[in-house]
């Protein structure tokens, strides 16, 4: 799986930080998506996969 | 034609307090996309699925600007300053950043400890207090107000004029003369305070948009704007969930049970996104108006047409939420739509989400007897309100 996400749609609700805090974070600054893991383990892939359904901005896109 | 067309926001049944106007959630069943008619007589759609809801709230070509032709108005409009919730990108999105990270999910989590303890304080009081109390003074509308004021840096003790003055202006029924009398004095009262934290900068997120004005990147007007929009948005609708949530709660005593029983926090965060989706407070929709002609399931909506998405009604289909009139506080209920969606989503719901889950997850355990001290006929409801919700809550235990 890769991830990627785009901080210049990112609107910072925070959804995948609640949902993949292994994954995602947001920057201290102004609350914009931290991509941690581009390949997260299959543990996580649920997860990623529900973070981007749920991104609210359409930040987060997953292939594989 | 047009007179045949359902008025929107429609009425509420009188023994269904919890769910939509039928008249409204039965659209849902004609399309996703259909006609109503508002208080000013223009005739927007009205947008009740889930699906066709969170595409068009993500539409690049669907705009939030309240000063745009066409644009689904809940009231008259007043002249005056417009804070960021009704523009569009790129200015939206720039004064967002500004305050966007006071609330992110790992800085509002660090704020748990406080708020458990501002909840538990208040559960004191409740408890060495007189009974019946009204839930929403003593408690519903305290909790999140102490929250924001502290995080704002606006002083509690001025409560009873802010909440007073928000009540006024949320309200859809205040006259327009009225309403922009209260707007005007919050207004002029955070000016006054971000005057105040130019001169003697604080901790606090207030402070951080003062800074923005010594640095040009806004006007004292917008600070004072955005400082409304926050101390209002903060306070009214977690107040809303908690004693609307409360009296749902009591009112199914299986789903109470749950709450009641369990102290993982899990049950209580799932509890909270299944209260946030069933009751959808913001009972007025999202308003949008398109700025470009948009094909959807079938349809198109023009150029300048206006666009509500009734998120009540889209948290009750049943394409995304099996059984979607029954509050289940079990369900996964994560993609509900009560915080919106698209990048004007809901700013301060990391917050909202931790201060329903305290209290959610603190104020049943530790008053297992909490009852209605009326009969639920009894209860005044804020049909008139921009937020749903009851005005007062007699409980007692």
């Amino acid at each position: 799986m890769k991830v990627t996400v785009d901080e210049d749609k990112c609107c910072g609700a925070g959804q995948c930080v609640l949902l993949a805090p292994e994954v995602f974070d947001q920057r201290e600054e102004d609350g914009i998506v931290l991509l941690l893991e581009a390949e997260p383990g299959e543990g996580q892939h649920a997860l990623v996969r529900e973070a981007a359904a749920v991104c609210p901005a359409g930040a987060i896109e997953v292939a594989g | 034609m047009t007179g045949t067309l359902p008025a929107f926001p429609g009425v509420r049944a009188e023994r269904c307090p919890f769910d939509p106007p039928p008249a409204i959630q039965a659209l849902q069943k004609e399309g996703p996309l259909t006609r109503v008619r508002l208080w000013d007589g223009s005739t927007p759609w009205l947008v009740t699925t889930h699906a066709e809801q969170r595409a068009l709230l993500g539409h690049p070509q669907v705009s939030a600007d309240v000063t745009r032709p066409g644009y689904p108005l809940s009231a008259p409009r007043l002249n005056g300053s417009l804070s960021f919730i009704l523009m569009d990108d790129p200015e939206h999105a720039r004064q967002r950043r500004m305050v966007q990270a006071a609330f992110t999910v790992r800085r509002v989590e660090g704020m748990r400890p406080a708020v458990q303890r501002i909840v538990d304080r208040l559960i004191d009081d409740l408890l060495a207090g007189p009974k019946p109390v009204d839930l929403v003074e003593a408690f519903a509308l305290p909790v999140p107000s102490l929250v924001i004021c502290e995080l704002l840096g606006v002083p509690y003790a001025d409560h009873d004029f802010f909440q007073d003055h928000s009540r006024i202006l949320i309200r859809r029924v205040t006259p327009p003369e009225e309403r922009a009398a209260a707007g005007g004095r919050l207004l002029d009262y955070l000016d006054r305070l971000v005057g105040d934290k130019l001169e003697h900068p604080g901790d606090d997120l207030l402070s951080k948009v003062a800074e923005r004005v010594r640095a040009g990147e806004l006007t004292r007007e917008q600070a004072a704007q955005m400082g409304v929009l926050l101390l209002v948005a903060g306070h009214e609708t977690t107040a809303n969930m908690i004693a609307l949530g409360t009296l749902a709660l009591l009112q199914h005593p299986d789903q109470l049970a749950v709450l009641c029983g369990s102290d993982d926090p899990k049950v209580v965060a799932g509890a909270v996104e299944e209260l946030l989706r069933y009751l959808n407070i913001t009972h007025g929709g999202r308003r949008r108006v398109a700025k470009a002609d948009i094909e959807i399931a079938g349809q198109v909506i023009r150029a300048g047409e206006g666009i509500i998405l009734a998120n009540d009604v889209g948290n009750r289909d049943p394409e995304v939420f099996p059984h979607p009139d029954e509050l289940d506080l079990g369900r996964d209920a994560r993609r509900h739509v009560a915080f919106g969606f698209g990048v004007h989503q809901c700013l301060g719901q990391p917050l909202a989400r931790l201060e329903l889950q305290v209290v959610y997850g603190t104020l049943y355990r530790r008053i297992p007897t909490l009852a209605l001290a009326a009969g639920l006929e009894q209860i005044p409801f804020k049909h008139d309100g921009q937020v749903y919700g009851v005005y007062e809550l007699p409980v007692t235990w």
